[in-house]
């Protein structure tokens, strides 16, 4: 016989549901029947898509997450947010400069930050959001794309910030800046292309194309993981 | 003497050579800036509304890090923490004077960041690299000088910043001595002139540079007038302005006899023989060798 599952008390959307307990806020959505269009994408924490705003029954505080991450407590109180329509200048990564120029040209409202730490508090991947503002404001661009490197682009640092920054848009180009022009070029890389364009590895891949899906099965199971 | 460091957004941007200048002369003289191993924008300019708090979270957080700094060893019993950009000095000071007189918003900010940072409990003191150097003695300094200045004419520019208000002044705020004194030390001839505490502009290169030509002209026929032939700043904002604006002046008016601006601290390393590279003379926009090539003082 199952065992009893324990269902909790929650608001979504405006709406009183009972949802089992354990659930992330994604599964209570779906469990209470929503059908989630935007504000959910792969489910396992990675795309960033599912950016919710919630408040624990009892407690003050306004708490952002992640959907699918977050799991649910009893008499929580959840809005599910589409998406955030933040600013995203167009440019073209090939026409700039890996400096504070950049920003003061795309992102001027990034020299408004006055420090006072809310992106930091609001993000669910515990990013310093504030540390890597401030790199950009004094143009240390590796030390932003390094500090931002696990964002998601979940856009909750965006939602607080009191000074209207859009810190995760200003941390991708951060990082686009930092591959294309300043970080350390790999010679094997280069070499590699090459020897693909030379076609070293045509005879692999059609190999493979004409596999039927057994045998692709049988040797990607077998295949040897090399661990260093 | 290890001494925390705030170096601020434009030193390690548009002044860098302020920032190597300074730190490799310090060291000549055995002064080690420990650069804050976080920190954030000063706040640039001091908020003077009473109830906009949120602006001095900026300068608390700094001086949270010298706390940290002395508890965790890095430096001994050191609350001072050193600043070379005259308007982060200002910015810094006002905010911190604030904090130390106001028990009230000090509370305040700290509530504000609760559970995230340790309380500041005020007893941080802001000092320019140029207090540093008077209380270390430019008697004492001048016998380290081991390349007199000689015969080098200096017009000694505060701008606005490092003397007012007179709350968080570092000297005279009409009639300062400080960096004359400095001049003196180095071995050069510190010029007395009008222009000294005149505003050079400011932000109004942004979007009204006519002012700021005519300021700028203003302060550099003055220190002519008296027969300098350079400016020294501590403010890199004036160091913009007078260097980079008066080139441009030069460029409608090719008569016009410009004056090499250098900060105080390139002269500092070169009477004390610091590496060439470290006086970071290419970041000067105004030629800034050749006057010092013509008095020995550079090869």
């Amino acid at each position: 016989m199952d065992a009893e599952i324990k269902m909790l008390k929650v608001h979504l959307a405006g709406e009183l549901f009972e949802v089992p307990e354990g659930s992330t806020i994604m599964m209570a959505f779906e469990y209470a029947g929503f059908q989630l269009k935007r504000g959910v994408g792969c489910r396992e924490g990675y795309c960033g898509a599912c950016a919710t705003v919630y408040r624990e029954k009892g407690d003050y505080k306004l708490q952002g997450g992640l959907a699918c991450q977050t799991v649910v407590t009893d008499g929580m109180t959840i809005a599910q947010i589409p998406f955030v329509p933040a600013e995203k200048p167009i440019y073209d990564l090939t026409q700039l400069s890996p400096d504070v120029s950049t920003f003061t040209e795309l992102f001027p409202s990034v020299f408004r930050c006055v420090s006072c730490n809310t992106c930091t508090k609001a993000c669910p991947q515990d990013i310093q959001v504030m540390d890597y503002i401030q790199a950009i404001i004094r143009g240390d661009i590796a030390r932003a794309a390094d500090l931002s490197f696990d964002c998601i682009r979940c856009g909750l640092c965006a939602m607080r910030c009191p000074a209207e920054i859009v810190q995760y848009n200003n941390a991708t180009l951060a990082r686009r800046l930092y591959g294309h022009y300043l970080a350390k070029k790999s010679p094997e890389l280069e070499k590699r292309i090459i020897e693909i364009e030379d076609g070293k590895y045509d005879k692999q891949i059609n190999d493979l194309n004409e596999m039927g899906k057994e045998e692709l099965s049988k040797i990607y199971f077998n295949r040897e993981i090399k661990i260093s | 003497m290890k001494i925390p460091y705030f170096p601020g957004c434009t030193l390690k941007t548009t002044a860098k050579n302020f920032e190597i200048s300074a730190i490799a002369s310090a060291k000549k003289i055995g002064i080690d800036f420990i650069e804050l191993d976080r920190w954030n924008c000063c706040g640039v300019v001091s908020s003077l509304t009473s109830d906009d708090l949120m602006k001095h979270l900026a300068p608390v957080r700094n001086f949270l890090r010298v706390q940290e700094m002395n508890k965790q060893g890095i430096v001994e019993n050191e609350n001072r923490m050193v600043t070379l950009c005259s308007m982060c000095y200002n910015t810094l000071s006002l905010s911190n004077k604030r904090m130390k007189e106001n028990a009230d918003d000090l509370q305040k900010v700290n509530d504000f960041m609760h559970r995230e940072e340790e309380n500041y409990k005020g007893d941080v003191d802001v000092v320019h690299f140029l207090s540093i150097l008077d209380e270390y003695g430019f008697d004492k300094l001048a016998q380290k000088v081991t390349k007199p200045l000689k015969d080098l004419k200096v017009a000694s520019y505060y701008g606005c910043t490092l003397l007012r208000p007179k709350s968080v002044g570092i000297d005279d705020t009409e009639d300062p001595k400080i960096l004359e004194n400095f001049v003196k030390a180095l071995g050069a001839d510190a010029i007395d002139w009008d222009a000294k505490s005149r505003c050079c502009g400011s932000y109004h290169t942004v979007n009204n540079v006519d002012i700021v030509y005519r300021l700028v002209q203003g302060i550099v026929d003055d220190a002519k007038k008296n027969g300098a032939d350079a400016i020294i700043t501590s403010c890199p904002l004036c160091a913009f302005n007078l260097d980079v604006r008066q080139s441009e002046i030069k460029d409608k008016n090719p008569d016009y006899q410009t004056l090499p601006i250098y900060y105080f601290t390139q002269l500092m390393g070169l009477a004390l023989e610091i590496d060439k590279q470290d006086l970071g003379l290419e970041f000067n926009k105004i030629e800034p060798e050749k006057l010092l090539k013509k008095l020995n003082l550079l090869s």
